[in-house]
Protein backbone atom coordinates (compact mmCIF):
# COMPACT_ATOMS: atom_id res chain seq x y z
CA UNK A 1 0.00 0.00 0.00
CA UNK A 2 2.74 2.42 0.97
CA UNK A 3 4.54 1.55 -2.24
CA UNK A 4 1.44 2.25 -4.33
CA UNK A 5 1.13 5.64 -2.75
CA UNK A 6 4.77 6.47 -3.41
CA UNK A 7 4.47 5.48 -7.07
CA UNK A 8 1.49 7.74 -7.52
CA UNK A 9 3.28 10.70 -6.02
CA UNK A 10 6.31 10.50 -8.30
CA UNK A 11 5.26 12.04 -11.60
CA UNK A 12 8.55 12.41 -13.46
CA UNK A 13 9.67 10.10 -16.25
CA UNK A 14 10.92 6.71 -15.14
CA UNK A 15 13.22 4.58 -17.28
CA UNK A 16 11.97 1.33 -18.74
CA UNK A 17 14.22 -1.55 -17.74
CA UNK A 18 15.23 -4.33 -20.07
CA UNK A 19 17.77 -7.15 -19.89
CA UNK A 20 20.56 -4.90 -21.13
CA UNK A 21 20.00 -2.22 -18.52
CA UNK A 22 18.77 -4.22 -15.50
CA UNK A 23 22.19 -4.61 -13.83
CA UNK A 24 22.77 -0.86 -14.13
CA UNK A 25 19.49 0.03 -12.40
CA UNK A 26 19.94 -2.70 -9.79
CA UNK A 27 23.33 -1.16 -8.98
CA UNK A 28 21.96 2.37 -8.64
CA UNK A 29 19.50 0.97 -6.08
CA UNK A 30 22.57 -0.10 -4.09
CA UNK A 31 23.95 3.44 -4.66
CA UNK A 32 26.62 2.20 -7.03
CA UNK A 33 27.35 3.53 -10.51
CA UNK A 34 28.53 1.13 -13.18
CA UNK A 35 29.84 1.73 -16.67
CA UNK A 36 31.07 -1.02 -18.99
CA UNK A 37 34.47 -2.20 -20.16
CA UNK A 38 35.15 -4.65 -22.97
CA UNK A 39 37.19 -7.69 -21.94
CA UNK A 40 38.44 -8.08 -25.51
CA UNK A 41 39.47 -4.56 -26.53
CA UNK A 42 39.34 -2.56 -23.30
CA UNK A 43 36.86 0.03 -24.62
CA UNK A 44 34.89 1.78 -21.86
CA UNK A 45 31.31 2.69 -22.74
CA UNK A 46 28.13 4.25 -21.42
CA UNK A 47 25.14 3.73 -21.61
CA UNK A 48 25.07 -0.03 -21.02
CA UNK A 49 24.67 -2.38 -23.97
CA UNK A 50 24.88 -6.12 -24.57
CA UNK A 51 27.85 -5.62 -26.87
CA UNK A 52 30.99 -3.52 -27.03
CA UNK A 53 30.42 -0.72 -29.55
CA UNK A 54 34.12 -0.63 -30.46
CA UNK A 55 34.48 -4.30 -31.49
CA UNK A 56 30.95 -5.81 -31.13
CA UNK A 57 32.27 -8.35 -28.62
CA UNK A 58 29.66 -9.78 -26.27
CA UNK A 59 32.30 -10.03 -23.58
CA UNK A 60 31.41 -6.78 -21.86
CA UNK A 61 32.03 -6.50 -18.13
CA UNK A 62 30.58 -4.09 -15.60
CA UNK A 63 33.09 -1.57 -14.30
CA UNK A 64 32.31 0.14 -11.02
CA UNK A 65 32.75 3.90 -11.35
CA UNK A 66 34.29 6.02 -8.64
CA UNK A 67 31.34 8.31 -9.23
CA UNK A 68 33.82 11.16 -9.52
CA UNK A 69 34.20 13.43 -12.47
CA UNK A 70 34.01 16.98 -13.75
CA UNK A 71 31.22 19.03 -15.28
CA UNK A 72 31.75 18.95 -19.07
CA UNK A 73 28.82 21.26 -19.76
CA UNK A 74 25.57 22.27 -18.12
CA UNK A 75 22.37 24.28 -18.41
CA UNK A 76 19.83 25.60 -15.96
CA UNK A 77 16.37 24.62 -17.16
CA UNK A 78 13.70 27.24 -16.50
CA UNK A 79 10.99 25.76 -18.68
CA UNK A 80 9.65 22.23 -18.94
CA UNK A 81 5.89 21.71 -19.06
CA UNK A 82 6.32 17.98 -18.45
CA UNK A 83 4.54 16.42 -15.49
CA UNK A 84 6.66 16.47 -12.36
CA UNK A 85 9.33 18.61 -13.94
CA UNK A 86 7.27 21.78 -14.11
CA UNK A 87 7.11 21.76 -10.31
CA UNK A 88 10.88 21.24 -9.99
CA UNK A 89 12.05 24.33 -11.91
CA UNK A 90 14.69 25.59 -12.10
CA UNK A 91 16.93 22.54 -12.23
CA UNK A 92 20.41 21.87 -13.58
CA UNK A 93 21.16 19.36 -16.34
CA UNK A 94 24.74 18.48 -17.16
CA UNK A 95 27.12 16.16 -18.91
CA UNK A 96 29.64 14.85 -16.40
CA UNK A 97 32.99 13.60 -17.64
CA UNK A 98 33.60 10.62 -15.34
CA UNK A 99 37.10 9.72 -14.20
CA UNK A 100 36.61 6.44 -16.10
CA UNK A 101 36.61 8.44 -19.35
CA UNK A 102 32.96 8.46 -20.39
CA UNK A 103 30.38 11.21 -20.27
CA UNK A 104 27.06 10.72 -18.51
CA UNK A 105 23.97 12.92 -18.48
CA UNK A 106 22.29 13.75 -15.16
CA UNK A 107 21.05 16.49 -12.86
CA UNK A 108 23.39 18.43 -10.64
CA UNK A 109 21.89 18.54 -7.14
CA UNK A 110 22.81 20.26 -3.88
CA UNK A 111 24.18 23.10 -6.00
CA UNK A 112 22.79 26.58 -6.60
CA UNK A 113 22.22 27.38 -10.30
CA UNK A 114 24.67 30.29 -10.06
CA UNK A 115 27.41 28.03 -8.67
CA UNK A 116 27.62 25.35 -11.34
CA UNK A 117 30.66 25.70 -13.65
CA UNK A 118 32.38 23.77 -16.41
CA UNK A 119 35.30 21.84 -14.91
CA UNK A 120 33.74 21.73 -11.44
CA UNK A 121 34.60 18.47 -9.62
CA UNK A 122 31.49 16.47 -8.79
CA UNK A 123 30.60 13.15 -7.17
CA UNK A 124 27.70 10.80 -7.63
CA UNK A 125 24.64 11.53 -5.51
CA UNK A 126 22.03 8.77 -5.59
CA UNK A 127 18.38 9.76 -5.41
CA UNK A 128 15.85 7.08 -4.45
CA UNK A 129 12.91 8.37 -6.44
CA UNK A 130 10.58 5.36 -5.97
CA UNK A 131 10.97 2.04 -4.20
CA UNK A 132 11.96 0.55 -7.57
CA UNK A 133 14.17 3.29 -8.97
CA UNK A 134 17.24 5.16 -7.90
CA UNK A 135 18.66 7.80 -10.19
CA UNK A 136 22.30 8.73 -10.27
CA UNK A 137 22.80 12.48 -10.00
CA UNK A 138 25.89 14.52 -9.20
CA UNK A 139 26.72 17.09 -6.53
CA UNK A 140 29.75 19.31 -5.94
CA UNK A 141 32.60 17.08 -4.70
CA UNK A 142 33.20 17.26 -0.98
CA UNK B 1 30.48 8.42 -59.87
CA UNK B 2 29.51 12.00 -59.24
CA UNK B 3 25.96 13.31 -58.92
CA UNK B 4 27.12 16.74 -60.01
CA UNK B 5 24.48 18.42 -62.14
CA UNK B 6 22.64 15.15 -62.82
CA UNK B 7 19.39 16.37 -61.24
CA UNK B 8 17.68 19.65 -60.53
CA UNK B 9 15.01 21.25 -58.41
CA UNK B 10 12.35 22.33 -60.88
CA UNK B 11 9.38 23.23 -58.70
CA UNK B 12 8.99 24.58 -55.16
CA UNK B 13 6.17 25.74 -52.94
CA UNK B 14 6.07 26.85 -49.35
CA UNK B 15 2.58 26.70 -47.91
CA UNK B 16 1.76 30.18 -46.57
CA UNK B 17 -0.09 28.88 -43.52
CA UNK B 18 1.38 29.32 -40.04
CA UNK B 19 -1.84 28.28 -38.26
CA UNK B 20 -4.09 25.75 -39.93
CA UNK B 21 -6.75 24.46 -37.53
CA UNK B 22 -9.09 23.68 -40.41
CA UNK B 23 -6.60 21.74 -42.54
CA UNK B 24 -5.28 18.20 -42.23
CA UNK B 25 -1.58 17.54 -42.70
CA UNK B 26 -2.43 15.53 -45.84
CA UNK B 27 -4.37 18.48 -47.26
CA UNK B 28 -1.40 20.82 -46.70
CA UNK B 29 0.85 18.35 -48.54
CA UNK B 30 -1.63 18.02 -51.42
CA UNK B 31 -1.97 21.78 -51.78
CA UNK B 32 1.81 22.18 -51.65
CA UNK B 33 2.35 19.41 -54.22
CA UNK B 34 -0.19 21.02 -56.57
CA UNK B 35 1.57 24.38 -56.46
CA UNK B 36 5.11 22.97 -56.66
CA UNK B 37 4.15 20.85 -59.70
CA UNK B 38 2.48 23.88 -61.32
CA UNK B 39 5.65 25.85 -60.63
CA UNK B 40 7.56 23.17 -62.54
CA UNK B 41 5.03 22.83 -65.32
CA UNK B 42 4.43 19.19 -64.41
CA UNK B 43 1.37 17.31 -63.16
CA UNK B 44 0.75 14.83 -60.36
CA UNK B 45 0.62 12.09 -63.04
CA UNK B 46 4.30 12.71 -63.73
CA UNK B 47 5.35 11.87 -60.16
CA UNK B 48 6.94 8.42 -59.83
CA UNK B 49 9.20 9.11 -56.83
CA UNK B 50 7.75 10.01 -53.42
CA UNK B 51 9.98 11.36 -50.64
CA UNK B 52 8.68 12.24 -47.20
CA UNK B 53 9.87 11.87 -43.64
CA UNK B 54 7.55 9.08 -42.53
CA UNK B 55 6.78 10.09 -39.01
CA UNK B 56 5.54 7.28 -36.82
CA UNK B 57 3.48 5.81 -39.63
CA UNK B 58 1.15 8.80 -39.81
CA UNK B 59 2.79 10.14 -42.93
CA UNK B 60 4.40 7.01 -44.28
CA UNK B 61 4.78 6.95 -48.03
CA UNK B 62 2.08 4.31 -48.50
CA UNK B 63 -0.53 6.34 -46.63
CA UNK B 64 0.51 9.46 -48.50
CA UNK B 65 0.45 7.76 -51.92
CA UNK B 66 -3.02 6.47 -51.04
CA UNK B 67 -4.23 9.95 -50.08
CA UNK B 68 -2.76 11.56 -53.21
CA UNK B 69 -3.96 8.64 -55.34
CA UNK B 70 -0.55 8.23 -56.94
CA UNK B 71 1.44 5.08 -57.67
CA UNK B 72 5.10 5.85 -57.05
CA UNK B 73 7.64 3.20 -58.02
CA UNK B 74 10.35 4.68 -55.79
CA UNK B 75 9.88 5.98 -52.23
CA UNK B 76 12.17 7.13 -49.44
CA UNK B 77 10.92 7.89 -45.93
CA UNK B 78 14.28 8.65 -44.34
CA UNK B 79 13.60 10.47 -41.08
CA UNK B 80 16.50 11.74 -39.01
CA UNK B 81 14.73 14.92 -37.95
CA UNK B 82 14.52 18.34 -39.53
CA UNK B 83 17.40 17.87 -41.95
CA UNK B 84 15.70 14.84 -43.57
CA UNK B 85 14.40 16.78 -46.57
CA UNK B 86 17.86 18.01 -47.52
CA UNK B 87 18.84 14.34 -47.38
CA UNK B 88 15.82 13.53 -49.56
CA UNK B 89 17.11 15.96 -52.20
CA UNK B 90 20.43 14.10 -52.20
CA UNK B 91 18.67 10.71 -52.34
CA UNK B 92 16.34 11.91 -55.11
CA UNK B 93 19.32 13.12 -57.15
CA UNK B 94 20.89 9.67 -56.76
CA UNK B 95 17.66 7.87 -57.65
CA UNK B 96 17.04 10.07 -60.70
CA UNK B 97 20.65 9.67 -61.78
CA UNK B 98 20.37 5.88 -61.47
CA UNK B 99 17.13 5.84 -63.45
CA UNK B 100 15.05 4.62 -60.51
CA UNK B 101 12.58 7.46 -60.84
CA UNK B 102 12.01 10.36 -63.20
CA UNK B 103 10.06 12.96 -61.23
CA UNK B 104 10.55 13.13 -57.47
CA UNK B 105 8.12 14.82 -55.13
CA UNK B 106 9.59 15.76 -51.73
CA UNK B 107 6.94 16.88 -49.30
CA UNK B 108 6.26 17.77 -45.69
CA UNK B 109 3.65 19.21 -43.38
CA UNK B 110 2.94 19.39 -39.67
CA UNK B 111 0.49 21.29 -37.50
CA UNK B 112 1.98 21.42 -33.99
CA UNK B 113 0.24 24.72 -33.15
CA UNK B 114 -3.32 23.79 -34.05
CA UNK B 115 -2.95 20.19 -32.83
CA UNK B 116 -0.34 20.33 -30.04
CA UNK B 117 1.44 17.12 -29.15
CA UNK B 118 0.72 15.96 -25.65
CA UNK B 119 3.30 14.47 -23.33
CA UNK B 120 6.83 15.14 -22.25
CA UNK B 121 9.12 17.70 -23.77
CA UNK B 122 11.86 15.06 -23.91
CA UNK B 123 14.56 14.66 -26.50
CA UNK B 124 13.78 11.36 -28.21
CA UNK B 125 11.33 9.32 -26.20
CA UNK B 126 11.69 5.66 -27.00
CA UNK B 127 15.34 5.57 -28.08
CA UNK B 128 17.54 3.26 -25.97
CA UNK B 129 19.50 6.34 -24.87
CA UNK B 130 16.40 8.18 -23.69
CA UNK B 131 16.19 6.01 -20.58
CA UNK B 132 19.37 7.71 -19.41
CA UNK B 133 18.18 11.22 -20.31
CA UNK B 134 14.43 11.60 -19.83
CA UNK B 135 14.39 10.82 -16.07
CA UNK B 136 16.46 13.98 -15.61
CA UNK B 137 13.91 16.27 -17.25
CA UNK B 138 15.84 16.69 -20.46
CA UNK B 139 14.26 19.10 -22.94
CA UNK B 140 15.00 19.74 -26.60
CA UNK B 141 16.43 23.14 -25.71
CA UNK B 142 18.77 21.64 -23.06
CA UNK B 143 20.81 19.89 -25.72
CA UNK B 144 21.40 23.07 -27.69
CA UNK B 145 21.91 25.11 -24.51
CA UNK B 146 24.61 22.77 -23.19
CA UNK B 147 26.32 22.93 -26.58
CA UNK B 148 26.19 26.73 -26.53
CA UNK B 149 27.54 26.72 -22.97
CA UNK B 150 30.51 24.63 -24.03
CA UNK B 151 31.11 26.80 -27.13
CA UNK B 152 31.18 29.89 -24.90
CA UNK B 153 33.61 28.13 -22.56
CA UNK B 154 36.00 26.94 -25.26
CA UNK B 155 35.89 29.93 -27.61
CA UNK B 156 34.57 32.89 -25.64
CA UNK B 157 31.39 33.16 -27.72
CA UNK B 158 28.87 35.55 -26.14
CA UNK B 159 25.09 35.82 -25.89
CA UNK B 160 25.34 39.16 -27.73
CA UNK B 161 26.99 37.44 -30.68
CA UNK B 162 24.32 34.71 -30.79
CA UNK B 163 21.64 37.41 -30.58
CA UNK B 164 22.96 39.00 -33.80
CA UNK B 165 21.76 35.90 -35.65
CA UNK B 166 18.21 36.19 -34.27
CA UNK B 167 18.14 39.92 -35.11
CA UNK B 168 19.15 39.26 -38.73
CA UNK B 169 16.57 36.50 -39.15
CA UNK B 170 13.87 38.87 -37.88
CA UNK B 171 14.96 41.55 -40.34
CA UNK B 172 14.51 39.03 -43.14
CA UNK B 173 11.15 37.94 -41.75
CA UNK B 174 10.00 41.56 -41.81
CA UNK B 175 10.32 41.35 -45.61
CA UNK B 176 8.46 38.02 -45.83
CA UNK B 177 4.69 38.57 -45.77
CA UNK B 178 4.10 34.97 -44.63
CA UNK B 179 6.56 35.01 -41.71
CA UNK B 180 5.09 34.34 -38.27
CA UNK B 181 6.93 37.18 -36.51
CA UNK B 182 7.73 40.32 -38.51
CA UNK B 183 8.40 43.13 -36.02
CA UNK B 184 12.11 43.98 -35.95
CA UNK B 185 14.04 43.13 -32.77
CA UNK B 186 17.36 44.29 -31.32
CA UNK B 187 20.21 42.46 -29.62
CA UNK B 188 18.94 43.95 -26.37
CA UNK B 189 15.46 42.48 -26.99
CA UNK B 190 17.01 39.03 -27.34
CA UNK B 191 19.11 39.41 -24.18
CA UNK B 192 16.11 40.73 -22.22
CA UNK B 193 13.85 37.86 -23.27
CA UNK B 194 13.54 35.20 -20.59
CA UNK B 195 16.18 32.51 -20.32
CA UNK B 196 14.55 29.20 -21.27
CA UNK B 197 17.61 27.02 -20.72
CA UNK B 198 20.80 28.89 -19.96
CA UNK B 199 22.47 30.41 -21.89
CA UNK B 200 19.64 30.41 -24.47
CA UNK B 201 16.90 33.03 -24.30
CA UNK B 202 13.39 32.81 -25.71
CA UNK B 203 14.49 34.74 -28.81
CA UNK B 204 17.43 32.38 -29.37
CA UNK B 205 14.81 29.68 -30.05
CA UNK B 206 12.87 28.95 -33.23
CA UNK B 207 9.18 29.65 -33.43
CA UNK B 208 6.54 26.94 -33.42
CA UNK B 209 4.18 27.14 -36.38
CA UNK B 210 2.01 24.99 -38.60
CA UNK B 211 3.16 24.63 -42.17
CA UNK B 212 4.37 22.54 -45.03
CA UNK B 213 5.84 22.58 -48.48
CA UNK B 214 6.88 20.61 -51.51
CA UNK B 215 9.85 20.34 -53.86
CA UNK B 216 9.86 18.70 -57.30
CA UNK B 217 13.04 17.31 -58.82
CA UNK B 218 13.88 15.72 -62.12
CA UNK B 219 16.89 15.03 -64.34
CA UNK B 220 19.02 17.98 -65.45
CA UNK B 221 18.19 17.10 -69.05
CA UNK B 222 14.43 17.24 -68.56
CA UNK B 223 14.76 20.27 -66.28
CA UNK B 224 15.96 22.41 -69.14
CA UNK B 225 12.60 22.05 -70.92
CA UNK B 226 10.45 22.96 -67.92
CA UNK B 227 8.86 26.25 -66.86
CA UNK B 228 11.45 27.64 -64.47
CA UNK B 229 15.21 27.99 -64.51
CA UNK B 230 16.61 24.72 -63.11
CA UNK B 231 18.38 24.71 -59.77
CA UNK B 232 21.00 21.99 -60.12
CA UNK B 233 22.30 19.77 -57.33
CA UNK B 234 26.10 20.04 -57.44
CA UNK B 235 26.84 17.78 -54.50
CA UNK B 236 25.58 16.43 -51.21
CA UNK B 237 26.75 15.18 -47.84
CA UNK B 238 25.20 13.39 -44.88
CA UNK B 239 26.62 12.55 -41.48
CA UNK B 240 25.66 11.75 -37.90
CA UNK B 241 26.88 12.47 -34.40
CA UNK B 242 25.55 10.96 -31.17
CA UNK B 243 26.75 10.20 -27.66
CA UNK B 244 29.42 7.89 -29.13
CA UNK B 245 28.94 5.56 -26.17
CA UNK B 246 30.05 8.31 -23.80
CA UNK B 247 32.92 9.69 -25.90
CA UNK B 248 31.29 12.61 -27.71
CA UNK B 249 33.02 15.94 -28.16
CA UNK B 250 30.11 18.39 -28.35
CA UNK B 251 32.16 20.80 -30.44
CA UNK B 252 32.45 18.23 -33.23
CA UNK B 253 29.15 18.40 -35.11
CA UNK B 254 27.99 16.22 -38.01
CA UNK B 255 28.18 19.13 -40.42
CA UNK B 256 31.98 18.86 -40.23
CA UNK B 257 31.62 15.63 -42.21
CA UNK B 258 28.69 16.57 -44.46
CA UNK B 259 30.49 19.78 -45.47
CA UNK B 260 33.69 17.93 -46.33
CA UNK B 261 31.69 15.53 -48.49
CA UNK B 262 29.73 18.25 -50.27
CA UNK B 263 32.88 20.19 -51.18
CA UNK B 264 34.71 17.06 -52.36
CA UNK B 265 31.76 15.93 -54.46
CA UNK B 266 31.02 19.33 -56.00
CA UNK B 267 34.62 20.37 -56.47
CA UNK B 268 33.76 23.70 -54.81
CA UNK B 269 35.20 25.42 -51.77
CA UNK B 270 33.56 27.69 -49.16
CA UNK B 271 34.69 30.72 -51.19
CA UNK B 272 32.56 29.54 -54.11
CA UNK B 273 29.31 29.72 -52.12
CA UNK B 274 27.23 32.88 -52.53
CA UNK B 275 24.50 32.42 -49.91
CA UNK B 276 23.30 29.79 -47.44
CA UNK B 277 20.13 28.38 -45.99
CA UNK B 278 21.13 27.10 -42.57
CA UNK B 279 18.84 25.21 -40.23
CA UNK B 280 18.18 27.66 -37.40
CA UNK B 281 16.48 25.70 -34.67
CA UNK B 282 18.44 27.89 -32.27
CA UNK B 283 21.01 30.66 -32.74
CA UNK B 284 23.85 28.34 -31.68
CA UNK B 285 22.85 25.86 -34.41
CA UNK B 286 23.52 28.51 -37.05
CA UNK B 287 26.84 29.61 -35.59
CA UNK B 288 28.28 26.12 -35.37
CA UNK B 289 27.10 25.14 -38.85
CA UNK B 290 28.73 28.26 -40.32
CA UNK B 291 31.99 27.21 -38.69
CA UNK B 292 31.59 23.63 -39.91
CA UNK B 293 30.92 24.85 -43.45
CA UNK B 294 34.31 26.55 -43.32
CA UNK B 295 32.87 30.04 -43.70
CA UNK B 296 35.05 31.05 -40.77
CA UNK B 297 37.48 29.20 -38.54
CA UNK B 298 36.20 26.90 -35.82
CA UNK B 299 35.55 28.97 -32.72
CA UNK B 300 35.52 32.28 -34.58
CA UNK B 301 31.83 32.20 -35.52
CA UNK B 302 30.86 34.57 -32.73
CA UNK B 303 32.73 37.52 -34.16
CA UNK B 304 32.03 36.49 -37.75
CA UNK B 305 28.21 36.62 -37.59
CA UNK B 306 28.14 40.31 -36.56
CA UNK B 307 28.34 43.52 -38.53
CA UNK B 308 25.49 42.72 -40.89
CA UNK B 309 27.44 40.03 -42.73
CA UNK B 310 24.50 37.60 -42.76
CA UNK B 311 21.90 40.12 -44.01
CA UNK B 312 20.24 39.81 -47.43
CA UNK B 313 22.33 42.80 -48.48
CA UNK B 314 25.46 41.59 -46.66
CA UNK B 315 28.59 39.76 -47.66
CA UNK B 316 27.22 36.28 -46.94
CA UNK B 317 23.42 36.25 -46.75
CA UNK B 318 21.69 33.41 -44.91
CA UNK B 319 18.08 32.46 -44.22
CA UNK B 320 16.54 35.22 -46.27
CA UNK B 321 13.02 33.95 -45.51
CA UNK B 322 13.42 34.72 -41.80
CA UNK B 323 14.29 31.12 -40.98
CA UNK B 324 12.92 29.02 -38.19
CA UNK B 325 13.82 31.78 -35.77
CA UNK B 326 11.13 34.09 -37.19
CA UNK B 327 9.26 32.68 -40.20
CA UNK B 328 8.09 29.12 -39.57
CA UNK B 329 9.06 25.91 -37.83
CA UNK B 330 6.47 23.11 -37.84
CA UNK B 331 9.05 20.76 -36.26
CA UNK B 332 11.21 19.72 -39.21
CA UNK B 333 11.91 22.68 -41.45
CA UNK B 334 14.58 21.27 -43.78
CA UNK B 335 12.30 21.45 -46.80
CA UNK B 336 12.13 25.23 -46.46
CA UNK B 337 15.91 25.43 -46.81
CA UNK B 338 15.60 23.92 -50.29
CA UNK B 339 12.61 26.09 -51.19
CA UNK B 340 14.11 29.44 -50.23
CA UNK B 341 17.51 28.57 -51.73
CA UNK B 342 15.75 27.77 -55.03
CA UNK B 343 13.72 30.98 -54.89
CA UNK B 344 16.88 33.02 -54.30
CA UNK B 345 18.80 31.29 -57.09
CA UNK B 346 15.90 32.02 -59.46
CA UNK B 347 15.80 35.66 -58.36
CA UNK B 348 12.31 35.28 -56.90
CA UNK B 349 13.16 36.64 -53.44
CA UNK B 350 11.22 39.88 -53.91
CA UNK B 351 12.04 42.50 -51.27
CA UNK B 352 14.43 40.09 -49.58
CA UNK B 353 16.28 38.98 -52.72
CA UNK B 354 20.00 38.97 -52.01
CA UNK B 355 21.64 42.14 -53.28
CA UNK B 356 24.70 40.35 -54.57
CA UNK B 357 24.44 38.23 -57.72
CA UNK B 358 23.93 34.55 -56.92
CA UNK B 359 25.27 31.50 -58.69
CA UNK B 360 25.46 29.05 -55.81
CA UNK B 361 23.74 28.37 -52.51
CA UNK B 362 24.37 25.85 -49.80
CA UNK B 363 21.48 24.34 -47.86
CA UNK B 364 22.42 22.54 -44.67
CA UNK B 365 20.41 21.12 -41.81
CA UNK B 366 20.80 19.60 -38.38
CA UNK B 367 18.05 17.14 -37.48
CA UNK B 368 17.56 15.52 -34.10
CA UNK B 369 19.36 17.37 -31.34
CA UNK B 370 22.75 19.06 -31.54
CA UNK B 371 23.60 18.06 -27.97
CA UNK B 372 22.46 14.43 -27.95
CA UNK B 373 22.27 12.89 -31.40
CA UNK B 374 21.80 14.56 -34.72
CA UNK B 375 22.09 14.14 -38.46
CA UNK B 376 23.46 16.72 -40.85
CA UNK B 377 22.45 16.88 -44.49
CA UNK B 378 23.98 19.36 -46.90
CA UNK B 379 23.53 20.15 -50.60
CA UNK B 380 25.11 22.72 -52.87
CA UNK B 381 22.74 24.18 -55.42
CA UNK B 382 23.42 26.28 -58.50
CA UNK B 383 21.48 28.09 -61.20
CA UNK B 384 24.10 27.38 -63.83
Amino acid sequence: MAEEKEKKRYEKFLPSIDEESRPFWEATKRHELYVQKCRDCGFVQFHPRAVCTACLSSSVQWLKSSGRGKIYTWSVTNQNPGRGFRDALPYIVAYVDLDEGVKIFANVVDCKPEEVKIGMPVEAAFTDVTPEFTLVNFRPAR
Amino acid sequence: MSLKKKAAIVGVYEHPTRFAPSKTTYQIIAESAREALADAGLTIKDVDGLFNAGGGGLLGSLALADYLNIFPTYTDTTNYGGSSFVGHAAHAAAAISAGLCKVALICYSATPVSTPMAGIAGAMAGDPSSNYENPYGVTIINGYAMTAQRHMHEYGTTSEQLAEIAVTMRLHASMNPNAKYRDPITVEDVLKSRVISSPLHLLDCCVVSDGGGAVVMTSAERARDLRKKPVYILGSGEAMRHAAAGHRDLMDIATNDSARQVYERSGLTPKDIDMAMIYDSFTITVLMQLEALGMCKKGEGGAWVGGGRLRYDGEFPINTDGGGLSSNHPGMRGIFLLIEAARQLRGEGGARQCKKPLRTAIATGIGGNLGYRHAAATVILSNE
